[in-house]
């Protein structure tokens, strides 16, 4: 009899609860997956942290191809979910086509900017963090020569490299940046030994510091620049802990920041372009136990100056993907 | 460009020409028995899961080496099940292991590990160390020899020493002995081969099994001798580039040899020049990566000597009755 009791009450609550799923909010993962130690993870901590916080539920999709992408948003959205907020800038044309199917429905995507009255775009001034780095990066470089990987050549990783170039510039206007991008294809994502080999080209060329923009291929320059006894910069979650005594720093991006703050705002999250930068917290560079060491005082209040400076508008840097184009070489 | 630049180019070139040499030559021994073989990008990847994944458990490169041709065999026996027992078209097999190969590694990657399909970082015991030869670090000073003895023979792994000594191996396995003429006998003429009374199945069970293990040293060469751990998706189409080098050498070994060096090279020179300057004209490096394929397409077109493969290649045997 008790146990008819609870399980009537659970039925009960089920009901009540499925009423206020209405609201719940839903985050879709790009390809990358929800546990790729990078992007897509910082959307799962963020998720996570809102969870522990407010005790409330969300719905979650791990994209397994890219004929799902439609088919996932809109099953999503037709299950209620609201807000839906989604990684990556992949989902730009599907979105810009099904949300105004969904007129109620609040959607957001990350790095990308969809022009839709329910949607909100939120960018990264990448260009502000990689300055950061840049400064950091000509502190620390003795050559005066520091290196910059990417991985797709697309406009997106040339803001990161605008941006490190001209921190860089700023610190040591005589120094010179070399600059490799790994490929034109999305397999220059996911290609560690080119990566390696690049690092290894700009080592011997004189490179001290190289920053790698260029996901799993970053893994293949961080460990090559490591075995040469040189300092690497990672990108987008921190990846100090990769190797610790090596790296010099990460230019972290916020995603978990961004999605934490959609999940929070819920229904009432405001359409538009919603720009996470410096003064935001959106990006920043990461100092931790794995790099303290190689963060003089000196370079701790360069840093220091250098944001203040962003923040203020002392300091303009520039976004490549106004112009296509970057002040410093 | 100065001699230092040359050699490091050249060290480059060594590095990377490895992985496309050994699948080259996997490629060699399968298409020369008759069996096309377009699975090279499947197996390497499966391989370099598999020694990553062993190496990073055991911590030794040596049982990660192991497990890297374990993987790549299993692959190599389905093709060979699909498209010499069942006489599946070749090319179809081929393809389904290279989806099978992409798909299974991040399943098994992220089941395993939890990292999005990577496989942890490889300490010193997990990874091949480079190799420093007798006397490398006392000639380094001697001019000109000097600098390539030390800088470009030595300190490579030792799978980039056992890749380049399989070529004169695979030449003289293909040309100088009773297995090698029935290898090729069974790739131009497999009836002839029947009819002296040797299997055509098992010569070329035989031959995709070699092709196995050199697409594994391929593979685990690219997780544990160049890189430290798996990556998804990080043969990057290089077990393609093997199959044009292969086309390019015209199924020879020591042709093999030449085209992968060349195509290695190009890497390596678009990467040490993202653009290169020629003077009248800049090349850039997105041309130099086209190159290897471009020059496949015009031997295939027979601009420069034809390249005929194997006659009975792709055609599954059926003996007569």
């Amino acid at each position: 009899m008790t146990l008819m009791k609870s399980l009537m009450a659970g039925c009960a609550l089920t009901t009540l609860a499925s009423g206020a799923a209405m609201a719940d909010p839903a985050l879709i993962y790009d390809l990358g997956g929800k546990f790729d130690k990078s992007f897509n993870e910082a959307a799962y901590a963020g998720a996570t942290r809102w969870v522990e916080e407010t005790g409330g539920t969300y719905k979650e999709l791990e994209m397994q191809s890219e004929a799902q992408r439609e088919q996932a948003l809109r099953r999503l959205a037709e299950t209620g979910a609201n807000p839906i907020v989604m990684t990556g800038f992949a989902f730009g044309d599907v979105l810009n086509k099904i949300a105004p199917d969904y007129p109620d429905t609040r959607f957001a995507i990350i790095d990308m900017v969809v022009d839709q009255p329910n949607v909100q775009s939120v960018v990264f001034t990448e260009e502000e963090g990689s300055y950061l780095a840049g400064v950091m990066a000509g502190l620390a470089s003795q050559t005066d020569i520091v290196g910059f990987i990417g991985g797709m050549d697309i406009p997106l990783i040339h803001k990161f490299e605008c941006g490190y170039a001209q921190g860089f510039k700023a610190t040591k206007p005589e120094g010179k940046v070399l600059i490799n991008y790994t490929g034109t294809t999305p397999a220059a994502w996911n290609d560690p030994v080119k990566g390696g080999e690049l690092a290894k080209a700009q080592i011997s060329q004189g490179a001290d510091v190289v920053y790698a923009a260029a996901g799993g291929t970053g893994i293949g320059v961080l460990q090559a620049v490591a075995d040469a006894g040189k300092l690497g910069v990672g990108v987008d979650s921190n990846q100090n802990h990769l190797h610790p005594g090596s790296m010099l720093t990460s230019m972290v991006k916020r995603v978990d920041n961004a999605v934490y703050d959609a999940f929070v705002a819920g229904t009432d999250m405001v359409p538009g372009v919603k720009v996470m930068d410096l003064a935001a917290g959106g990006v920043d560079v990461a100092v931790d136990d794995a790099n303290k060491d190689l963060v003089t005082p000196e370079m701790q209040a360069a840093i220091d100056e250098a944001r203040a400076g962003i923040e203020s508008g002392a300091i303009e840097v520039h976004d490549y993907m106004t112009d296509n184009t970057c002040p410093v070489q | 460009m100065d001699f230092a630049t040359i050699i490091q180019i050249l060290d480059s070139a060594v590095r990377l020409m490895t992985p496309l040499l050994l699948a080259c030559l996997a490629g060699l021994y399968s298409e020369r028995s008759g069996v096309f073989d377009i699975g090279l990008e499947g197996k390497m990847l499966m391989a370099a899961f598999t020694s990553a994944s062993v190496a990073f458990v055991t911590g030794s490169a040596w049982l990660g080496l192991l497990a890297g041709i374990a993987g790549s065999m299993a692959l190599s026996l389905i093709h060979g099940l699909a498209s010499i027992t069942f006489r599946g078209n070749q090319l179809i097999s081929g393809v389904a292991i290279n989806f099978l190969a992409s798909g299974m590694t991040v399943l098994l990657g992220i089941k395993i590990f939890g990292l999005g399909g990577r496989t942890p970082a490889l300490t010193d015991g997990g990874r091949f160390n480079e190799v420093t030869l007798p006397f490398a670090d006392a000639l380094r000073d001697v001019p000109f020899l000097g600098p390539i003895y030390s800088e470009l023979i030595s300190g490579h792994t030792i799978l980039v020493y056992v890749a380049f000594a399989l070529v004169p191996l695979t030449w003289w396995v293909l040309f100088r002995t009773r297995f090698g003429l029935r290898l090729r006998a069974v790739g131009e003429n497999p009836a002839s081969v029947d009819t002296a009374g040797v299997s055509v199945t098992r010569l070329r069970f035989a031959a995709i099994a070699l092709a196995g293990i050199l697409c594994g040293l391929a593979g685990a060469y690219l997780a544990t001798g160049l890189s430290a751990g798996f990556v998804k998706e990080m043969t990057a189409g290089r077990g393609f580039i093997a199959l044009a080098a292969l086309i390019f050498a015209k199924w020879r070994p020591w042709s093999a040899l030449f085209a992968t060096f060349l195509f290695g090279l190009l890497e390596a020179i678009a990467n040490r020049y993202p653009n290169l300057d020629l003077g009248i004209v800049t090349v850039p490096s997105m041309f130099m990566n086209a190159l290897p394929y471009i020059l496949t397409v015009i031997i295939l077109a027979g601009f420069v000597g034809r390249a005929i493969p194997p006659r009975a290649g792709g055609e599954p045997y059926v003996k007569e009755r």
